[in-house]
C-alpha cells in the first residue's frame, strides 16, 4: 500500500475522531445523542443530508456503471436526484413538526398502540440494517482494493469508527463526519472533473462526441426498447429510487436534527443543489474513465467498474491523486455507515426499548444507556455479518432496502400525514403487507432465483407500494375507519393536521 | 385532550387559507414533477424517440436526463419561493387562534 494513500487515510480518519471527540463531550442527553440538540442549522443540516445521501455506491458504483454501461448508470442518478422533490414537497416538513427522534416517533405522534410504532421500528431496523451491510460488504472490497488492506481487516476497521462515531458522539459526530466528507467529496470530484476536462479543451460536449466516436454511439444511447418486461422493470427502480428515498430512515432522522420546518425545508434546499451537482458530474467521471482508462482495464480491475474514478484519477493526475480520491471514498463510506447505524440504533434504543418494552417510563440515563448500547451492539452485529457476507451480490441488498422502504414506510408516512381516516389497523396492515410482499417478490425474483424466478422484476416496488397503499385503505376502511377506533388508540386527525401544517406543538 | 383548541385553530379563517393554497400548488407540482420523471422511462422502454441525436453526439434521452436536473432544481425554488406565503399565514392562524383563546406554542 503507498504511503502516500497511507497518510491521507490517516489524517481524515484522524479528522473524524477529533470531530467525535469534541462531540462526546456534547453528547449528554437523549435530545444531543439522537437529534443533536435539534440545533443544526439549515444549511449545515443540508450538506450533511448530502453526506448522507451520497455514498460510496454514488461516487464509485455510478462512474462505474456508466463507464461500463453508459445512459442505463445515468438514469440512477436521474431517480435519485427527483426523490429530493417527493422530500420536499411531500416529507420534509410533515416529518419535522410530527417526529421528535425517530421514524416511528411520527407515527406514533397519531397512533399510540405499540403494535404501529413496534412494526414501524422493525422497518427501520430491517431497512437500515440491509443498506448497512451491502455498504460495509462494498466498503471492505473497495478499501481492500484501493489501499491494500485485508478485507476482514478493513470492515473491522470501518466497524470500529462507525461504533466510536455513534457510540460516543451520538448524532452530533454524525453530522459533522458526513459534513466533512461531503466537503471532501465534492472537492475531490471537482478536482477530477477539471482534470478529466482539460483533455477535452473543457467542453463536455466535446467529451460526449469523443465517445461516440472513439467507443460508439451505444455507449451514449438510452438501452434500447424490449418488451413490457423490461419497460416494467425499469418503470419499478424508478419508483424505487424516487419513492424509496422518502422512506428511508437514515435520510428521514436528518431532519428531525433542525430547529424547525423552514430549517427543514432548506435542508432539502441545499442538499438538493450539491446532491444535483455531484450527479450532473458523474457522466463526464465515468465517461472520462471510459476513454482515457478504457473499459477493458476498468472491468478487469473490477467487474461491475466500481474502480473506475479511482483508475481515472491516476490517469489524470498521478499516484497522489489516487491516494486522495481513495481517501475521499473511505469518508463517504464510514459517513453513510455511522448515519445508517444512527437509525438502526434508534429503531432499538428509542422505539423497541425506551418506549415499546419500558413503555416510555424508563429514566433519561437509562435511554441514553440504551441508546449507545444499542449502537455498539448493532455496529458488532453488522460487522459479523458483514465478514461472513463478502463476495455476497450487494446490488440485491441494496434494491432490497430501496424496495422495501417504498413500501413499507413511504405509503404509511405518507397517509399519516395526509388521510384522516387512517386507523390503527389500516397503518399496522399497510407496513407489514409493505415488508412482505417486497421482500417476498425480491425472494421469488431474478435476483434470487436467476432463471428461474417467478416474479420477472428486479425491483417489486410497481407491484409492492400499491399493494401497501391498497392493505392501508382496506385495512382502514374494513374494520371501520379512524371513527370506530377506540378514542386512546388515536390522537384526532384535526390536531395532526394542524401540527403537521403550522408547526404549532402545544395548545393551552 | 385539547380536542377542542385544536378544532378551534383548524376553523380559523388563516389556517383555511393556508390549507387552500398549499394544495394548490403542491397537488399540481406532485403530479407534474411525477410525469415529467417517469416519462423518461416511459419513453425509453416503449420508444426510440429519445435516441435521435441534438447537440453532437449527445441524444435526446441525456437531454432530457439533464432537464430533469433544472427541473428539480427550478420546482424546489418555486416551492421556496410560496412558502414564504405560508409562513405568514401560520403567523396569522396563530394570532387569530390567540384571539379565538386558544395560547399557541
Amino acid at each position: 500500500m503507498n504511503l502516500t494513500a497511507f497518510t491521507i487515510f490517516v489524517f481524515i480518519v484522524g479528522l473524524t475522531l477529533l470531530i467525535t471527540y469534541w462531540a462526546t463531550r456534547r453528547n449528554k442527553s437523549t435530545k444531543a445523542h439522537y437529534v443533536a440538540g435539534g440545533e443544526i442549522k439549515g444549511w449545515q443540516n443540508g450538506i450533511a443530508i448530502s453526506g448522507d445521501y451520497l455514498s460510496a455506491g454514488a461516487l464509485l458504483g455510478l462512474a462505474g456503471a456508466i463507464a461500463l454501461d453508459g445512459f442505463s448508470g445515468f438514469y440512477l442518478a436521474v431517480g435519485f436526484t427527483v426523490a429530493l422533490l417527493v422530500l420536499l414537497l411531500i416529507v420534509a416538513e410533515p416529518l419535522r413538526n410530527l417526529g421528535e427522534y425517530t421514524v416511528a416517533d411520527v407515527l406514533a405522534s397519531r397512533f399510540n398502540a405499540t403494535s404501529v410504532r413496534s412494526v414501524a421500528a422493525l422497518n427501520t431496523l430491517m431497512i437500515s440494517l440491509m443498506y448497512l451491510i451491502a455498504q460495509l460488504v462494498g466498503a471492505g472490497t473497495i478499501v481492500q482494493l484501493l489501499l491494500g488492506i485485508n478485507y476482514v481487516v478493513a470492515v473491522v476497521i470501518i466497524g470500529i469508527l462507525m461504533t466510536i462515531y455513534v457510540g460516543a458522539g451520538g448524532m452530533l459526530a454524525t453530522t459533522w463526519v458526513q459534513i466533512v466528507k461531503a466537503v471532501l467529496l465534492m472537492g475531490g470530484v471537482f478536482a477530477l472533473v477539471l482534470a478529466v476536462l482539460f483533455n477535452f479543451d473543457f467542453s463536455p460536449v466535446a467529451l460526449f462526441n469523443e465517445v461516440s466516436t472513439q467507443i460508439g454511439d451505444e455507449a451514449l444511447a438510452p438501452p434500447p426498447a424490449s418488451g413490457l418486461t423490461a419497460a416494467l422493470g425499469l418503470i419499478s427502480l424508478g419508483m424505487a429510487l424516487t419513492l424509496g428515498v422518502g422512506g428511508m430512515p437514515h435520510i428521514l432522522i436528518r431532519f428531525l436534527t433542525v430547529p424547525d420546518a423552514k430549517a427543514a425545508r432548506s435542508s432539502v434546499i441545499t442538499a438538493t443543489w450539491i446532491i444535483a451537482v455531484f450527479f450532473l458530474m458523474t457522466p463526464i467521471i465515468g465517461y472520462g474513465a471510459a476513454l482515457l482508462v478504457g473499459r477493458g482495464a476498468i472491468a478487469e480491475a473490477n467487474s461491475a467498474g466500481n474502480l473506475a474514478a479511482p483508475q481515472l484519477a491516476q490517469a489524470v493526475g498521478g499516484d497522489l491523486f489516487l491516494a486522495f480520491i481513495s481517501a475521499v471514498a473511505f469518508a463517504t463510506i464510514v459517513a453513510v455507515v455511522a448515519g445508517l447505524v444512527m437509525a438502526a440504533s434508534g429503531a432499538f434504543a428509542h422505539d423497541f426499548y425506551s418506549n415499546v418494552l419500558r413503555r416510555g417510563e424508563a429514566s433519561e440515563r437509562e435511554q441514553l444507556r440504551a441508546a449507545r448500547a444499542a449502537a455498539i451492539g448493532i455496529s458488532v452485529f453488522s460487522i459479523i455479518l458483514a465478514l461472513g457476507a463478502s463476495g455476497f451480490n450487494i446490488a440485491f441488498l441494496i434494491t432490497q432496502a430501496f424496495a422495501v422502504a417504498a413500501s413499507a414506510n413511504f405509503p404509511v408516512i405518507v397517509l399519516t400525514i395526509f388521510w384522516k381516516k387512517l386507523n390503527t389497523v389500516g397503518a399496522v396492515t399497510g407496513m407489514l403487507v409493505g415488508l412482505l410482499s417486497s421482500i417476498g417478490l425480491i425472494l421469488i425474483g431474478p435476483n434470487v432465483m436467476t432463471e428461474n424466478a417467478i416474479f420477472p422484476l428486479d425491483s417489486p416496488t410497481i407491484v409492492s407500494m400499491p399493494l401497501a397503499f391498497l392493505a392501508c385503505y382496506l385495512g382502514t376502511i374494513l374494520s371501520g375507519g379512524a371513527r370506530e377506533e377506540r378514542r386512546e388508540l388515536h390522537v384526532p386527525y384535526e390536531e395532526i393536521y394542524v401540527r403537521s401544517n403550522t408547526g404549532i406543538k402545544k395548545v393551552m | 385532550m385539547g380536542r377542542r383548541e385544536w378544532s378551534r385553530i383548524s376553523r380559523t379563517a388563516a389556517f383555511k387559507e393556508l390549507i387552500r393554497t398549499k394544495r394548490a400548488f403542491i397537488i399540481p407540482a406532485t403530479v407534474f414533477f411525477l410525469v415529467f420523471y417517469f416519462a423518461l422511462p416511459v419513453l425509453i422502454a416503449f420508444t426510440s424517440v429519445l435516441d435521435v441525436k441534438v447537440i453532437g453526439a449527445i441524444n435526446l434521452a441525456y437531454v432530457y436526463a439533464f432537464a430533469q436536473f433544472a427541473m428539480t432544481l427550478g420546482l424546489s425554488h418555486l416551492y421556496l419561493a410560496k412558502t414564504k406565503r405560508w409562513d405568514e399565514l401560520v403567523e396569522q392562524t396563530k394570532r387569530d387562534a390567540a384571539e379565538k383563546g386558544v395560547e399557541t406554542e
